[in-house]
């Protein structure tokens, strides 16, 4: 757009910015807090992280979380790409439609509704729920938001390089793993930490679709919050912020080393 | 078979008026949301270029964090000894401590909060687009600087704004976390009335029938915002 910004243009954005990051920090700062008494400081200290290593109940949840998250994910990334290259490359097939609404769907209908669909599903089939009803509800969760970001890529480079390959005698498997997979693979990648870090957050999904023996980071957090703010809840939040934080940050410097535009992963940006 | 849950859904209170409180929450959130996401997204449209993808990051980068974390951030700061108290004491705004969590403000809060980026980018999208030329056109017919705002860049970015309020209303009526975390208990959103009738009260046929209601009341604006979605990528084409 035009000309420079107008001081509004910059407090809008500043607040905006201390809207978003401040509560974030404030929980930074007091898992750092030495006093129990959440709302009292007691000077700097580490030990809610040195007690969450002896909470086995965490520690537990944390593994299940993800391993869930990066099977998940895997699966979802697999999925959507497949899903993907149907939408944009098939053109009008049958039932096109129908196909990508069923895709998009799960991107924005309400979890609850997703959650207990889905347990209803397990139960009509009679699968024990568990670890891996949770992977695969996962799944169902992310992968449209795969098939979102790597559609978009697809519709934005130039096909003939494929069409070149192919008439030079490159079978079509291995066009689509030389040439076509190379060129996609900053959205693929987007698209397995988009799945990744969606599978580690998501509490309602988890809770419907879950078992004996495998409650999620998530559900652990969840029912310790229900009781009230506690110290350690802090500290596991700021790991699993620094952690995503480190996560984003090294990805898009990579796709900006990489090419100049970055795909940005997330639902809407298309 | 039988119709019977669908009936007790209409002839009990509970349910018909968790449902309208969810819609009227989802309707006054989508529209705080708007109000304060449209002044960042342009703010960011019309910073320096260079800045533009740096500025985008930020704002998206607290969606990547949990969202429960980010909810339970705000019960650290809303609490009755919190710092939003501690503060406006300080301050000398107030002298007693007011309650701030388990309220509707609370739950407006961790909304607006949670679906911020939401709102932001679709409209940043829009703006990103927008022909300068045009308003330079209008500036040269005489056009004030306001009334271009209201006659041509409010207009174009209309895709962007409905695709942003569609994206926040749809999944905040079915909302659980937040009213559950930083909401009163005396009133419900229906996707807590889900989660009750089925965790608390294990009566599953009433609570797939609360979902199947709640998915009819979303199935038009689901639609309308596939539409828009799937139209804007053949554009792409």
């Amino acid at each position: 757009m035009r000309k420079g910004p107008t001081w509004f243009n910059l407090a809008s954005i500043g607040l905006g910015l201390a809207f978003l990051y401040i509560p974030i920090a404030i929980l930074v700062i007091y898992s750092f807090n030495a006093s129990r008494l959440v709302t009292l400081w007691g000077g700097w200290s580490t030990r809610w992280y040195a007690e969450l290593l002896n909470d086995e109940a965490m520690l537990n949840a944390a593994w299940i979380s993800l391993r869930v998250a990066l099977l998940s994910a895997t699966v979802a990334t697999v999925l959507g790409t497949l899903a993907a290259l149907a939408l944009v490359r098939m053109g009008r097939f049958r039932g096109r439609l129908l196909f990508s609404g069923m895709i998009y769907a799960p991107l924005i209908l309400p979890e609850v509704i997703i959650g207990l669909a889905l347990l209803l599903l397990f139960v009509a089939v009679e699968v024990d729920r568990g670890f891996w009803t949770v992977v695969i509800a996962h799944v169902t969760l992310t992968m449209g938001f795969v098939a979102v970001i790597v559609q978009a890529r697809l519709l934005g480079f130039d096909q003939s390089v494929e069409e070149a390959a192919m008439d030079l005698g490159c079978p079509p498997l291995r066009t689509f793993l030389t040439v076509t997979l190379p060129l996609i693979a900053p959205a693929v990648a987007s698209g397995w930490m988009l799945a990744f870090t969606l599978s580690l957050d998501d509490l309602v999904i988890a809770s419907f679709t879950t078992g004996p023996g495998a409650t999620t980071l998530p559900i652990r957090i969840y029912s310790e919050v229900r009781l009230g703010v506690k110290p350690e809840i802090n500290a596991v939040c700021t790991i699993m912020i620094a952690v995503v934080a480190l996560g984003v940050v090294a990805a898009s410097l990579l796709s900006k080393l990489r090419e100049n535009k970055p795909a940005m992963p997330v639902p809407g940006a298309v | 078979m039988t119709f019977e849950n669908y009936g007790l859904l209409f002839s009990d209170s509970l349910y018909w008026s968790s449902y309208l409180r969810s819609l009227q929450i989802a309707a006054v959130s989508t529209l705080l949301l708007l109000l304060l996401g449209f002044p960042i997204a342009y703010g960011i449209a019309r910073a320096p270029r260079r800045l533009q993808f740096p500025l985008m990051v930020l704002i998206i980068l607290p969606f990547w964090t949990s969202f429960l974390i980010r909810v339970y951030a705000w019960i650290n700061i809303l609490q009755r000894e919190g710092l939003l108290n501690e503060t406006l004491i300080a301050l000398g705004i107030i002298q007693e401590p007011l309650v701030w969590l388990a309220t509707d403000t609370a739950i407006y809060i961790g909304i607006v909060y949670s679906y911020l980026p939401f709102m932001v980018l679709p409209i940043y999208a829009t703006l990103e687009k927008l022909d300068e030329s045009l308003l330079e056109a209008a500036a040269d017919l005489g056009c004030p600087r306001w009334k271009a705002f209201w006659l041509v860049t409010v207009p174009l970015s209309l895709p962007g704004i409905a695709a942003g309020a569609l994206l926040c209303f749809i999944p905040i009526v079915g909302e659980f976390v937040i009213p559950d975390l930083l909401g009163g208990s005396e009133a419900m959103m229906i996707g807590q009335t889900l989660w009750m009738e089925f965790f608390a009260n294990r009566d599953w046929p009433v609570a797939s029938a609360v979902a199947v209601v709640l998915l009819i009341l979303l199935i038009v604006p689901v639609v309308i915002y596939q539409h828009m979605q799937t139209r804007e990528l053949e554009d792409a084409r």
